[in-house]
């Protein structure tokens, strides 16, 4: 009992060093700031915008930045800052729904492909081939012309097309672990392949695959962006980034800046998360003295 | 090897089989029958039912996927259910958009990401090396059809330079490359800047290996050790890039062509998706990933060909 105060004592002195030198490294720090800063405005989105970001204003259409409007307005009259900050809900949350699939998915498959082997892991292999071989916007696409464009479909589309990513990074880092002399001794011993894998292997690739997570993250963003401004995600009038690019570039001789803002928006929420990810994985391979 | 060969082979195969019956499936548990959507909610159920059997949507879903798979297999692709026209020829008309439009892509894209690369790893640790990174990192990040948004701003509506929609066709060859310089250029861009990360890990693995530091223990400098010595062996995971890099161009162009209004492949399959063009989605799509499958095939096999230590 008298050990415990210590333990907790060096535990939190470890996780402040963890702390300091994720602050130290610049792309996870960076990264850091900026997914911050996204998540921030998209909690505030929720409860304050300067202006409703559906309210028409039929008299201030394809206004320019002004005081009332500090990023314009756009063909309806909507306030474009309105729209950028309800549009981040928008992002994250088609970033977290299809990475959440991918994980669910991907994540089980292959810690079973890697704990069991045999035939079970071969067709799990194969299938994540299957799967990775056929691009995400042909699927994306498929999907949306069979069940209609919306956000779900797209995020359905984006999160199938992870999941043999996360099949991947799961098998080959848990078989590193699975193969280390802690884990024979923990079969020795008696313990059952389920508890070493909760026990043993998640909390060893944990940061492996939070920083896969987070370049997915990233990716997700990316592509129902991309969607988005197809047609084939969230439909308009809901404020979107690819959407407000769409309508924009209708307008590009009047105001040009009407389709970067929502470019910018998108461009520094991609480089947010791939940051963060990155500086992840450099921190973990530092500390396992493994070079980038 | 001739074994390895039959085997991914047969992994694209069956790759096809499974992406056409979901392709088939997905576009078959539609509400309504494709005759209904081509007639609209007025039809009456007469006219339905002539027009299902017409275009031989009324038989067994196993009969309609034979039928089509046959089709494709011969090169019959059909034709559309709402304008009536064969898709092949269309398909065939969108291409001489698209091909010279990815391969100019892939040329802009190996060029930027060559030196962008290789400076990359030569001023590793070093600021010059930081900034190329920098770069790389912010061509991945700019979404393909902002960053052609941005090019159309600065050299379409602000330079008046060069077209930044549309295209005149190829019995006016010079203006058809005008329009083509944008999007090749927005492609391209984007695939150069993740294709130089890969060449930056190439060079600077052979940057560290031993035989390079013989090299330049033997007095050969640092450009010359590297020319002689480590490009080419690091020109070896660069080929399989390359074709990734395709497969993504390949797929990139339907984004780009959507920016730039150019008819090709990517625009009839998205138009094709808007009008519920079933057929049609599923001739390209299908198309579009034996291309991709066949594409990933080819690398694979190029990879073992050119480093003998990767075979079997």
């Amino acid at each position: 009992m008298t050990a415990a105060p210590v333990e907790i004592a060096g535990a939190c002195q470890r996780d402040r060093a963890g702390i300091r030198r994720w602050a130290r490294n610049p792309s996870a720090a960076a990264g850091g700031a900026l997914v911050g800063l996204i998540v921030a405005v998209a909690l505030v989105s929720l409860v304050w915008t300067p202006y409703p970001p559906l309210a028409v204003d039929p008299s201030h259409s394809l206004a320019g930045p002004s005081w009332s409007h500090p990023l314009g307005t756009d063909q309806y009259g909507r306030d474009v800052l309105s729209r950028l900050m309800a549009g981040s809900r928008v992002s994250l949350y088609a970033g977290v729904v299809s990475v959440l699939v991918a994980t669910v998915a991907g994540v089980p498959a292959g810690l079973l492909a890697a704990q069991w082997g045999g035939v079970p892991a071969q067709v799990v292999l194969r299938l994540s081939d299957v799967l990775y071989a056929f691009p995400a916007l042909l699927a994306a696409i498929v999907l949306s012309a069979a069940l209609g464009s919306s956000t779900t479909t797209a995020m359905l589309a984006i999160g199938i097309a992870f999941v043999p990513v996360l099949v991947r990074v799961t098998r080959s880092n848990a078989l590193v672990v699975l193969g280390s002399d802690y884990v024979l001794a923990a079969r020795a011993y008696g313990r059952r392949p389920l508890a070493i894998l909760r026990r043993h292997v998640l909390p060893n690739i944990a940061t492996t695959l939070i920083a896969q997570m987070s370049l997915l993250f990233s990716l997700a963003i990316l592509a129902e962006a991309g969607l988005d401004y197809l047609g084939l995600g969230t439909t308009p009038p809901t404020a979107s980034w690819g959407d407000m690019i769409q309508t924009a570039q209708n307008y590009l001789s009047q105001d040009p800046l009407l389709s970067v803002w929502p470019g910018t928006a998108i461009f520094l929420a991609v480089l947010g998360f791939s940051l963060l990810g990155e500086g992840t994985a450099e921190l973990r391979n530092a500390r396992l003295g493994r070079s980038a | 090897m001739t074994s390895y060969l039959a085997r991914r082979a047969g992994i694209v195969l069956v790759s096809l089989f499974g992406a056409s019956v979901a392709v088939f499936a997905v576009l078959a548990v539609l509400p309504g029958s494709p005759a209904q959507v081509i007639l609209g909610t007025q039809a009456t159920p007469q006219a339905v039912r002539q027009l299902s059997a017409q275009i031989g949507t009324n038989k067994p879903l196993w009969d309609q996927y034979l039928h089509w798979v046959h089709g494709l297999l011969i090169g019959q692709l059909g034709q559309s259910y709402i304008s009536h026209q064969p898709i092949g020829p269309q398909i065939a008309q969108a291409l001489t958009v698209t091909g010279p439009l990815i391969l100019l892509a892939l040329a802009v894209g190996t060029l930027v990401a060559l030196p962008l690369g290789l400076g990359g790893a030569l001023h590793n640790g070093k600021l010059t090396g930081a900034l190329l990174g920098g770069l790389s990192q912010v061509g991945i990040a700019v979404p393909s059809f902002v960053g052609g948004i941005v090019l159309i701003i600065i050299f379409g509506v602000k330079l008046r330079l060069l077209p930044s929609s549309g295209f005149p066709g190829w019995s006016e060859p010079g203006q058809a490359l005008r329009s083509l310089v944008l999007p090749a250029a927005t492609l391209g861009l984007v695939e150069g800047a993740i294709l130089s990360r890969y060449v930056r890990a190439s060079v600077l693995d052979q940057l560290r290996s031993d035989y390079l530091r013989t090299a330049r223990s033997k007095g050969l400098s640092r450009a010359r050790a590297l020319w002689r010595h480590g490009l080419r062996n690091a020109m070896v995971p660069l080929v399989t890039v390359l074709g990734l890099e395709l497969a993504a161009l390949i797929v990139g162009a339907i984004v780009v062509e959507n920016v730039f209004s150019l008819p090709g492949v990517g625009q009839l399959l998205l138009n094709a998706v808007g009008n519920r063009d079933l057929l049609v989605v599923q001739d390209i799509v299908m198309l579009l990933a034996a291309v991709v499958l066949v594409i990933n095939l080819v690398v694979d096999l190029s990879y073992r060909l050119l480093d003998p230590r990767v075979r079997d």
